[in-house]
């Protein structure tokens, strides 16, 4: 191995790790405010992508069916709750946001040539589809056992991914698919040539991480959501609907998914099912860090990235073995230290 | 679509529970989900065009979803003969799964015929395989096709890439005693996985060791993500690929970045293109036609037809085994087993069949083509 490989092969592993760090950040910040361990987060990169994918082909994407009849799940729900509650004035409300906007979708991809607009729309529209299940999916499944332990919600989402990666056969078919670049610049520096859509990964996943740093700095909803991962029920007696903040994860969660499938969907074909892995990589990171830290776990998946890349040079037929033995040192060292915590407290 | 596969197989279980005779039952296990459905979804659908009525008895399939695991597979089998006492299986669509399934076809004394590429699931015709038979190639038919194509081309030196599974592992030592008997050297051995995001240290080794073509041994769309990276490195010789390739997604995925690519393949790819007096040509585009008719045009691919010859095999041998016995018997099964292995110059879409006592595939080298991807099409290599 020479210098000009070593570059090469370090680009390659920042640029997925720059991937898994957003869905590492996704899966702790899920994990610090409900206590979901979200295994489907990985599910939304690839509904992302195939939905644009989709778009791209003008094919009508199958997904919106399924916004539609979450919608109408979660109209139900709220609609009953509602009734009971005597609150019958809230229906209208109810029914515009869960069935209207899924429509109002439909509608706009009936109508549109999908094909024909640009790339940035056919991201915007992929976004519009694909973001709002987030929420919707945290309403049906894990509202109504949100004070459960966290196996059971483990468990739970478990379920829901096996459900989801059925669902993405049916919609998409078992084969599949790359869409264009984001651009189709390469830069020289030196010896070495960046794509820009390296680029693109690698900066967009810089500009989410501030957004994400300053809405949870800055903004009444984010620090509504921290006071939740930190005490839940200190939260709700200050008057934080703990529904809200999950619903609002849920959304955050699905917005970092389909926007890293969007990313990475133009480096490598993905299939209804290539979620599942590229989200337990991230896993991994958020592993490393403790499902806590967020700069531990960015950390964790750009090292998860760089260790994948390189050994995908020296021992390819491993790369798997060793990326996921990562996990067990990593615990080891977690146990070790939380262990001491506790002798402290 | 789904419905009325439902409404098929519900009918057909009337009709067993309603007439125990006088019509065959045919029970299929098929990978219409999990990592095999993009070959599974084809095969069951091919099972649809199949005949509804061989030698004057009713044909009654009954297909069951093994979703590319092989405990499924195993399970399905003993479902279809224990309680639906069906007089052969069908499938799965894996090798694994395949392989599986032999103990249980032979205790139960019930032909099999895979829809499987692995040489081990009939190889070597022993007490147990005597009742199983396979309908695609084996490995050692293409990888000889493929020896041959780079001999003939002056390549020395090949750097291989391959699956991190059966099917890459199987292709490394099938290619490596083919190739090396015939004095080319593997110069790089790499391997990788369907899903992974990248594949470039591979590459990068690949390259370095300066080979004069490249082997890619991986099946359907993901076997596009090392050549795309071979692109992008700046490499521009010849690239080989497997058989498990040759379908249209592929193209679609692997784009103009495939271009120039060399390919084994069953006949059926490019039917069209055979001549006239290929024994091939004719039942190949019979296929073709048929599922095309029902599917859409482009839609037909060389997994289904493997299907479609078992549909064949049936054809022929069926008629020969009721001259001997009544369908729902221990004899009949005996008898179909006997007519299967006695089967001579059948035409079918992947090539012409030709069983024996020791040879429960029957292919020949009429069962394979080389083929190059042109323009986004494959192209008969002459």
């Amino acid at each position: 191995m020479d210098f000009q490989i070593a570059l090469i092969l370090g680009q390659d592993g920042i640029t997925n790790g720059a991937i898994y760090a957003l869905l590492a950040l996704a899966l702790v910040l899920v994990f610090a405010v409900t206590r979901v361990i979200f295994i489907p987060q990985g599910e939304f990169v690839a509904y992302g992508a195939l939905t644009l994918a989709m778009i791209g082909n003008n094919v009508f994407p199958a997904t919106a069916w399924l916004l539609l009849g979450a919608g109408i799940a979660v109209a139900a729900l709220d609609g009953l709750g509602a009734l009971r509650a005597g609150q019958a004035r809230k229906l209208p409300r109810v029914l515009a946001v869960n069935v209207g906007y899924p429509l109002a979708v439909i509608a706009l991809l009936r109508l549109l040539p999908l094909a024909e607009l640009g790339l940035a729309v056919q991201i915007l529209l992929a976004m519009l589809i694909v973001v709002p299940l987030g929420p919707m999916m945290y309403r049906i499944v894990y509202q109504p056992i949100a004070e459960a332990t966290v196996l059971v919600l483990l468990i739970v989402s478990v379920a829901s991914h096996v459900a989801m990666v059925g669902l993405g056969l049916l919609f998409f078919g078992a084969e599949g698919y790359r869409t264009p670049p984001l651009s189709d610049a390469r830069f020289d520096l030196g010896s070495l040539s960046i794509s820009g859509q390296t680029i693109w990964v690698v900066a967009a996943s810089i500009v989410l991480i501030v957004a994400l740093a300053l809405f949870f700095g800055r903004t009444i909803y984010g620090k509504a959501l921290r006071a939740t991962a930190i005490n839940r029920n200190g939260a709700r007696l200050m008057g934080i609907p703990p529904a809200l903040a999950g619903k609002l994860t849920f959304l955050l969660a699905a917005l970092i998914g389909v926007l890293s499938g969007v990313l990475i969907s133009p480096i490598t074909t993905i299939y209804y099912d290539s979620g599942f892995l590229i989200g337990l990589k991230g896993f991994v990171a958020a592993i490393i860090g403790g499902l806590a830290s967020y700069p531990l776990a960015a950390f964790g998946a750009v090292l998860v990235g760089l260790l994948e890349s390189f050994s995908s040079f020296w021992a390819s037929a491993y790369k798997e073995v060793l990326v996921f033995t990562l996990i067990i040192p990593v615990l080891v060292w977690r146990s070790l230290t939380s262990h001491h915590v506790e002798e402290e407290e | 679509m789904k419905l009325k596969k439902t409404l098929f197989v519900a009918l057909g279980l009337a009709f067993a529970a309603g007439a125990a005779h006088a019509q065959l039952k045919v029970g299929i296990t098929v990978s219409a989900t999990g990592p095999a459905a993009s070959l599974g979804i084809p095969e069951r659908n091919t099972v649809e065009l199949m005949p509804k009525e061989i030698g004057g008895q009713k044909v009654t399939y009954i297909v069951l979803d093994d979703a590319s695991d092989t405990t499924s597979a195993v399970k399905n089998i003993r479902k279809l003969v224990s309680e639906d006492k069906v007089d052969v299986v069908l499938g799965s669509t894996t090798s694994p799964n395949s392989l599986g399934m032999i103990d249980v076809a032979a205790e139960s004394q019930t032909p099999m015929i895979a829809w499987a590429a692995s040489s081990r699931i009939v190889e070597p015709v022993d007490d147990k395989r005597r009742w199983v038979f396979k309908t695609p190639q084996n490995d050692s038919h293409m990888s000889t096709a493929i020896v041959s194509h780079m001999t003939s081309n002056n390549v020395k030196n090949v750097a291989f890439i391959g699956f991190a599974d059966a099917y890459g592992e199987g292709w490394y030592e099938q290619f490596k005693s083919v190739a090396e008997a015939r004095g080319i050297k593997i110069v790089a051995n790499e391997r990788f996985t369907r899903t992974d995001t990248s594949v470039t240290g591979q590459v990068l080794k690949m390259m370095a060791a300066k080979p004069d073509a490249m082997f890619i041994a991986g099946s359907g769309t993901p076997a596009a993500l090392p050549q795309k990276t071979l692109k992008e490195r700046g490499w521009s010789g010849k690239v080989y690929q497997t058989h498990g390739v040759a379908n249209n997604d592929f193209l679609r995925v692997c784009g103009a970045d495939c271009e120039g690519t060399l390919l084994p393949a069953g006949p059926v790819l490019v039917a069209e293109q055979l001549p006239d007096d290929n024994p091939v040509k004719a039942s190949a585009m019979t296929y073709i036609k048929a599922y095309e008719a029902a599917h859409g045009k482009g839609s037909v691919s060389t997994f289904g037809a493997h299907a479609w010859d078992s549909g064949v095999m049936l054809q022929a041998a069926v008629p020969e085994a009721l001259k001997k016995a009544q369908p729902g018997t221990a004899e009949f099964r005996a008898a179909l087993r006997d007519a299967l292995e006695n089967m001579k110059e059948v035409p079918a879409a992947h090539g012409v069949f030709t069983m024996g006592p020791n040879d429960h595939l029957g292919l020949d080298q009429r069962a394979r083509v080389m083929v190059q991807i042109q323009k986004g099409a494959w192209k008969l290599v002459q």
